[in-house]
């Protein structure tokens, strides 16, 4: 009986969120959200905070940071947060496979045509011409984030130590995994963290 | 065990791809080509169509490689990987943890970790533009005109963009206009060589 009455609930026009309101909300961002990450955020807004009024702009902001400070893109993590946020598990769920589907879909049609596609004389110079826009875009998204770190002497050198180590493994063909690298990097954050705490402290003793 | 090889290597992916849609290109083409699931030039040459289409890098890529390694199941299987960690992260901290972002020695972490994805990315750039004008193996370099050419009209029209009619061009736009100088260019040389 409980079942059938949660069943039922998906069509309910009262009470909270529809789950299938939920469901197609995030299909339609994921349909629509090309470029990912910045650029869809706007269109998150649009949708979750001034149409269907699910979240205050506070809140969207607070997802964003830890959206950022989470592993996984963006748009993923959203429709996450905001599906539990509003009907829990199976909410999450729905809003999850939502966001998912469209690019599941139209990607895995490209995959059957693509290698054939390449073959053709005009399309191989057409990609001649999108890889050169592929490495301006990751260097502009990299020089971005760039100018917004918080630069001291500690993440200077985390920076500067990556940057010449990948390029030189690259040059001399050593393989390496970057999930080291980020290990590496938290691990130097905590200790950091650690120490500046004790220095604080120290330093109100000393003053004391 | 092609399926979980796939799942496997997709939810590492999901699991360590912090920093945005850039953040995880040098993690799954490490990934992609240790493998040998796609070379190198496929790799970007299908960040080129992700850039295109809608939907976040990591999905595409998962969908793309799993579809080409084990049919329409492999590509389920790779996004489901490449998504399930992001899921469960985020359901733990919607549930239990609510003030992550406020925790000491998360935001140590993230400190931490923040100049390394940087360093990672403008690596992989500077790699990538530098194979794309004819970098070939260790110290040896071959110009590619038509790369440089292409390359300049591309940078040049952006700034032009930006800075002239203070309009910034959207990143499929400027894909669109790379193919399309890719193809004008490219036709030319072979034109100009015959």
């Amino acid at each position: 009986m409980k079942n059938t009455g949660n069943f039922f609930l998906i069509f309910s026009k009262k009470g909270e969120t529809m789950l299938l309101s939920l469901f197609l909300t995030f299909l339609k961002i994921g349909l629509f959200t090309f470029g990912g990450g910045y650029a869809m955020i706007a269109q998150i807004k649009e949708t979750v905070v001034q149409n269907k009024k699910w979240m205050t702009d506070q809140e969207l902001l607070e997802v964003i940071a830890i959206a950022e400070s989470t592993p996984g893109p963006i748009a993923i993590n959203l429709a996450t947060y905001v599906g539990y946020k509003k009907r829990g598990i199976l909410g999450s769920a729905l809003a999850t496979i939502g966001v998912v589907i469209p690019s599941l879909i139209i990607i895995f049609i490209i995959s059957l045509f693509l290698d054939e596609f390449m073959t053709n004389k005009y399309v191989a110079y057409a990609f001649t011409g999108i890889k050169c826009a592929v490495a301006f875009l990751i260097l502009k998204a990299g020089a971005e984030m760039f100018k917004q770190m918080k630069k001291n002497a500690v993440s200077i050198l985390i920076f500067s130590a990556v940057f010449i180590a990948m390029i030189l493994f690259d040059v001399f063909s050593v393989s390496f995994s970057s999930v080291i690298f980020i290990l590496i990097g938290g691990v130097i954050g905590i200790i950091l963290c650690g120490i500046s705490k004790t220095e604080s402290k120290n330093n109100k003793e000393d003053k004391n | 065990m092609i399926y979980l090889i796939l799942f496997l290597e997709f939810f590492k992916i999901g699991l360590f791809c912090f920093g945005g849609a850039f953040g995880m290109i040098p993690l799954i083409e490490e990934t992609v080509l240790k493998y040998d699931w796609l070379t190198e030039s496929e790799f970007y040459d299908f960040i080129g169509v992700c850039e295109s289409t809608p939907g976040p890098i990591a999905v595409n890529m998962a969908t793309y490689v799993g579809s080409l390694q084990g049919g329409i199941l492999g590509s389920i299987v790779a996004t489901l990987g490449v998504v399930l960690p992001s899921f469960i992260i985020i359901l733990l901290i919607a549930s239990l943890f609510k003030n992550l972002t406020e925790n000491r020695i998360f935001k140590g972490f993230m400190t931490g970790v923040q100049p390394v994805i940087i360093g990672l990315i403008l690596s992989t750039g500077i790699i990538l533009l530098a194979k794309t004008l004819g970098y070939s193996e260790t110290f040896k370099f071959n110009i590619d005109y038509s790369v440089l050419i292409i390359l300049t009209l591309l940078v040049g029209i952006y700034f032009f963009s930006k800075k002239i009619i203070r309009k910034k061009i959207s990143a499929v736009c400027l894909i669109l206009i790379s193919a399309g100088l890719g193809i004008a260019v490219c036709s030319f040389e072979e034109f100009a060589i015959m």
